[in-house]
């Protein structure tokens, strides 16, 4: 495989990034002000640092945008690999199904749905197998680590049924 | 003698059978994390900090130094058997271990990386024992400025001289210290970037941003460049004991690995590119079997980085436990434990708690002994879990990564943060931002912050007072040079 010839105009994906950390530059710049500042901490108040913070995000955006403007940055070795967009739909589709997941059906069936998704995504062609194997590792991960830790996940129907 | 009888009492701390246990734990988990690429200790660490409400500051801290030595160990083993790097740190082992293992000598290069894991890793800790207490001297002088242009200066070295390029390593930098000023202001009481969300008013929590980079971030972008699966793992052939004239071949870089690794490691610079690479060009060039490099793998060029990984991987702990001052990732993820149990880690620790500092550092040694004894003998334990199918580790990885975040606050609200972190840190990936920049930032940004508004109280805002001290004024320009340096340096030689 070799790398498609880098574009002697802009390379678009490194100016959206350019652009986009402006953006993130003029958010920062705009909230900095509407931090409220007492007169009393007039000369080292809580604004200053968020200020200069947004400064230095727009010079670095700036530096960016020019960069990618120029041809972009991306390495040939990443440049040659195209992007699965499947497999990143299907790891999106399991991260997306637990989150809406959790709370209604608890920690363990929503990690059964996203372990089967994103193995799907990775190329496992077993849903059987890999569901079970979810099932006992959720199981596991939810009664030893976060138990050990003290931490609460939610627990759902599974979780109560055994006890949790 | 002082720091003897220190480190007497370290071994009274780190001796006892509960922290043994702690010890052995974090050395299992660190090498198994180290094996297994996509996870490293910076993610463990992370997903470990809810432990801090639990146990003790000195368990928590030993299993926390002994999963960080462990990964040292453990990623040796990945990058010579499968030739995939486990850690970023041990990218170069990767060159002449892998080489190595395919013309049957895996065993001795698994023997010389570990046993110059072990002497790297026993002689950066020595200097830690011995370095420590004359940084600790040195601080004690150092007033708000000077740690306001100290951490200037590590900004500099960790975002804009290590990595590819300064203005990516700086934007990410400073993209972290933006996230680490979301959330009230400790001094005034002033909400910030909170865009009237209730749930950032406590900030946001490092372990979503850790675990979103590292976790969600790798996971996409390992699926996302079509993951085939067939990465192959060398058998392990051959003796694991190395030959009399491996163990001569051996020894002598496995020293000058220590010798570049520490320093480059205590400097508030960090990282362990710079020193494995030193050391991999250094054995080449004195090496007497120059033929070997790039063809049959010669094992000057295991044992040299992989020696040069573990004593800067020690020497990263000096600043980070005598300044509070992180010079990567897993560091910085420690100096947040170490906030979640109300200590500040800087010179007055050594003080205030020497049982804590010095057990940590005596668990260092020991951590050693247990690495040594874990990935020597028991390395074809390891080989195994190499086997486990991708698919499941990764799914597996994101299973975990939801523990560690919905259990902060239990909110989807954090769940959807850290995915949206994941994304960014996708991206980064595949644009080449680093990762570590973020994690300091947003770390070490207020404090740093905290240092800047101090200096300013005491000179009533006086911003001069950054350069008229001659040691602030030193600090800062070496920070000045170390980012205009290598520009100025491109275009003179042009």
């Amino acid at each position: 495989m070799t790398a498609p010839p880098r574009p002697a105009g802009p390379a678009w994906p490194e100016t959206l990034i350019g652009l986009g950390l402006l953006g993130v530059a003029a958010v920062v710049w705009w909230q900095s002000g509407a931090i409220a500042a007492s007169p009393m901490y007039a000369k080292v108040g809580p604004r200053i640092f968020p200020y200069m913070t947004a400064i230095g995000l727009a010079v670095l955006a700036l530096a960016l945008l020019v960069a990618g403007l120029r041809g972009g940055w991306q390495p040939d070795e990443e440049r040659e690999v195209p992007v699965d967009w499947r497999a990143v739909v299907f790891v999106g589709a399991g991260l997306l199904a637990n989150v809406l997941l959790i709370v209604p059906a608890g920690f363990t069936l929503a990690s059964v749905v996203m372990l089967v998704l994103v193995a799907h995504g990775f190329g496992s062609r077993r849903p059987v197998r890999d569901a079970a194997i979810a099932l006992a590792f959720a199981l596991a991960a939810y009664f030893g680590f976060a138990k050990a830790l003290g931490v609460n996940i939610g627990a759902g129907v599974i979780e109560k049924l055994l006890g949790g | 003698m002082e720091t003897l009888a220190a480190l007497g009492t370290g071994f009274s701390v780190a001796l006892s059978p509960e922290n043994l246990l702690w010890c052995l734990l974090g050395t299992t988990l660190g090498t198994a994390i180290g094996v297994l690429p996509g996870l490293g200790p910076a993610l463990t660490i992370a997903l470990l900090l809810p432990i801090t409400f639990q146990v003790p500051a000195t368990a928590a801290f030993i299993l926390f130094a002994g999963i960080y030595y462990g990964a040292m160990y453990g990623g040796s083993t990945t990058s010579i058997l499968l030739n995939t790097p486990g850690e970023s740190a041990t990218i170069v082992t990767a060159l002449e271990g892998n080489k190595m293992a395919r013309s049957g000598r895996a065993g001795a290069a698994l023997a010389t990386a570990a046993i110059g894991s072990f002497v790297a890793g026993t002689v950066g800790t020595l200097g830690i024992t011995f370095l420590a207490p004359v940084v600790v001297d040195f601080a004690l002088k150092f007033g708000p400025a000077e740690y306001f242009s100290l951490m200037v200066l590590a900004f500099v070295t960790v975002s804009a001289v290590l990595g590819s390029s300064a203005v990516r390593g700086l934007a990410a930098l400073f993209f972290g210290i933006w996230l680490g000023l979301i959330g009230i202001d400790l001094q005034t009481g002033q909400a910030r970037f909170t865009f009237g969300l209730d749930e950032l008013l406590d900030g946001i929590n490092v372990i979503v941003v850790a675990v979103g980079l590292f976790a969600v971030g790798e996971t996409f972008y390992v699926a996302a460049r079509r993951y085939s699966g067939n990465d192959e793992i060398v058998p392990l052939r051959g003796s694991l004991y190395m030959t009399r004239e491996e163990w001569s071949r051996s020894w002598k870089p496995w020293l000058r690995g220590s010798a570049i690794g520490f320093p480059i490691g205590a400097m508030p610079a960090g990282g362990s590119e710079v020193p494995t690479f030193l050391s991999y060009y250094t054995e080449k060039k004195l090496s007497k079997h120059k033929e070997e490099f790039g063809t049959t793998g010669a094992i000057e060029g295991v044992a040299g980085p992989e020696a040069a990984n573990n004593a800067s991987a020690a020497g990263v702990l000096v600043p980070m436990l005598t300044l509070g001052l992180p010079t990567g990732a897993t560091a910085a993820i420690m100096l947040s434990a170490f906030q979640s149990y109300g200590i500040n880690p800087g010179p007055m620790l050594f003080q205030s708690q020497p049982q804590l500092v010095w057990g940590l550092i005596a668990s260092l040694y020991i951590a050693n002994i247990m690495l040594l004894v874990l990935n020597l003998p028991l390395v074809g334990l390891w080989v195994k879990i190499l086997r486990i199918p991708p698919p499941l580790l990764y799914a597996g990885i994101l299973v975990f990564a939801t523990i560690g975040t919905y259990g902060i606050s239990n909110s989807p609200v954090d769940l959807v943060l850290l995915y949206a972190i994941g994304i960014i840190g996708f991206l980064m990936r595949r644009y080449d931002f680093p990762a570590a920049p973020v994690i300091i930032g947003m770390i070490l940004g207020p404090l740093a912050e905290q240092e800047f508004r101090r200096a300013m109280t005491i000179s009533n805002g006086d911003w001069t007072v950054l350069v008229s001290q001659p040691l602030s004024a030193t600090l800062l320009a070496l920070a000045a040079l170390a980012l205009l340096g290598p520009m100025i340096w491109r275009v003179a030689r042009k």
